[in-house]
């Protein structure tokens, strides 16, 4: 039994084992290309004491081994997603060796081709709109202390009044910018909402969305989404171009 | 493992609303990408199939969770401006007894306004207060009706204030209403 395990960061098609030369996968291991039947597995190795059942499920929770595997799979589907048409693996897909990257390959190569089509010549783009809240809450309760009870119930009641309204105009012009980027795009999906604690920002997310868009399409989202910039209601965060993660999933519908 | 990945750069400001400091994380598809947006696509998307190793990988919500309680590892807690340790008189010694002072003085000034302040509703014997109430009951109707037992048709109404965006406004309209009854 070897001691390392092959991981798989993606399939993608017409990859040159010299495209990957020189790129760094997990732990910096070396990337390197399985091609079988037209389809490149995109692959490394990966410990297998790391990698094996237990200590994998051990690892998984840790968060610090999470966000450094995240980002080493992220930075080999994005550098090769550059110039190659890739459709990334889930996270810590891994196999036994290359033999079984290729039967895989060879099982699914249909499904890979459908997946790799639909995404080909289109890349992803995300877009999270924040409400934008008027004043912080804490800074004018420090601000000036209410002068009676009557005064506090009364300033608790507006400060909670605005925040409700401050989201519904919020969720109202997110709506808005969301139906004209769905439009230019050949798909969305919606994401999760983040939590502040995920975010890392202090305003409410009301929308996280993903559209998978025709490249030459990426100017017109960036306009639309730029003229919404200075919007009163809402804070817009575009991000992208992305390998199209969110519109991999090989179970997918006709996207529409 | 030697990439040296750490959470900082993407960790969040604060468990509520006090930060705010955290600049917009921004970019797409750069290795500089929030890590936040990287988990959601790494962990809920991309091609499923089975691997030869059976995973169980954490779902996002659940990984929010986890989250929380990494704040409380002293040095990021730091970062994020939990500090409260350095106003403990038992692990730092020196600046912090007027602070200390200060806060217990706050806190009980907020303890004995929000009891006169219900109070003075449930006796109902100040006009000042009652004019407050006569401005704002309709809108303080609508803003209890999570758990208010006569639900009132009000367009465009949020059904149900979630977690993140709750904070700290759950007990108060509950105060409210008992004041109101």
């Amino acid at each position: 039994m070897s001691d390392t395990l092959t991981y798989v960061y993606a399939v993608a098609r017409d990859v040159d084992p010299a495209a990957v030369a020189g790129l760094e996968g997990l732990g910096g291991r070396p990337v390197r290309t399985v091609e079988h039947r037209g389809v490149t597995a995109v692959v490394s190795d990966a410990d297998r004491a790391e990698f094996q059942e237990r200590a994998l499920e051990e690892r998984l929770e840790d968060l610090e081994w999470l966000a450094a595997t995240a980002r080493a799979h992220h930075h080999v589907v994005d550098t090769l997603g550059r110039d190659h048409l890739v459709a990334p693996l889930g996270l810590a897909t891994v196999y036994f060796d290359d033999e079984r990257v290729r039967a895989v390959l060879e099982e699914s190569a249909e499904t890979f081709s459908a997946v790799l089509d639909r995404l080909d010549g289109r890349a992803e783009w995300g877009l999270k709109v924040y409400a934008r809240k008027g004043r912080p809450d804490a800074t004018e309760a420090e601000a000036e202390k209410p002068r009676s009870g009557a005064d506090y119930l009364r300033r608790r009641r507006k400060a909670l009044r605005e925040g409700d309204t401050t989201l519904e105009d919020a969720r109202r012009a997110a709506g808005e910018v969301d139906a004209a980027a769905s439009a230019l795009a050949a798909a969305t999906r919606s994401h999760r909402l983040q939590d502040a604690q995920l975010s890392g920002q202090s305003d409410p997310m009301v929308l996280n969305q993903a559209y998978l868009l025709p490249v030459e399409r990426a100017d017109e989202l960036r306009a639309l989404v730029a003229s919404y910039q200075d919007h009163p209601k809402m804070r817009v965060e575009l991000t992208g171009p992305w390998v199209p993660y969110s519109f991999a999933a090989a179970t997918e519908g006709s996207a529409s | 493992m030697s990439d040296p990945v750490r959470w900082t750069g993407q960790m969040p400001s604060a468990p509520n609303q006090a930060g705010g400091r955290q600049p917009a994380a921004q970019g797409g598809g750069g290795d500089g990408t929030n890590l936040a947006d990287i988990l959601e696509r790494v962990l809920d998307k991309g091609i499923v199939i089975a691997g030869d190793v059976q995973i169980n990988l954490l779902d996002i919500e659940l990984l929010t969770i986890k989250l929380r309680l990494i704040v409380a590892s002293v040095d990021r807690a730091k970062e994020m401006g939990i500090d409260w340790w350095e106003r403990d008189p038992t692990l730092s010694s020196g600046h912090s007894e007027l602070e200390q002072e200060n806060r217990r003085l706050r806190e009980r000034l907020e303890a004995l306004e929000g009891r006169n302040g219900q109070a003075a509703l449930e006796g109902d014997d100040d006009p000042d207060e009652v004019e407050v109430e006569d401005e704002d009951a309709e809108l303080v109707d609508a803003e209890i009706v999570d758990d208010t037992e006569e639900p009132e048709p009000q367009p465009a109404r949020r059904p149900k204030q979630t977690a993140q965006q709750g904070g700290g406004g759950k007990a108060a309209p509950r105060r409210r209403r008992k004041a109101e009854e």
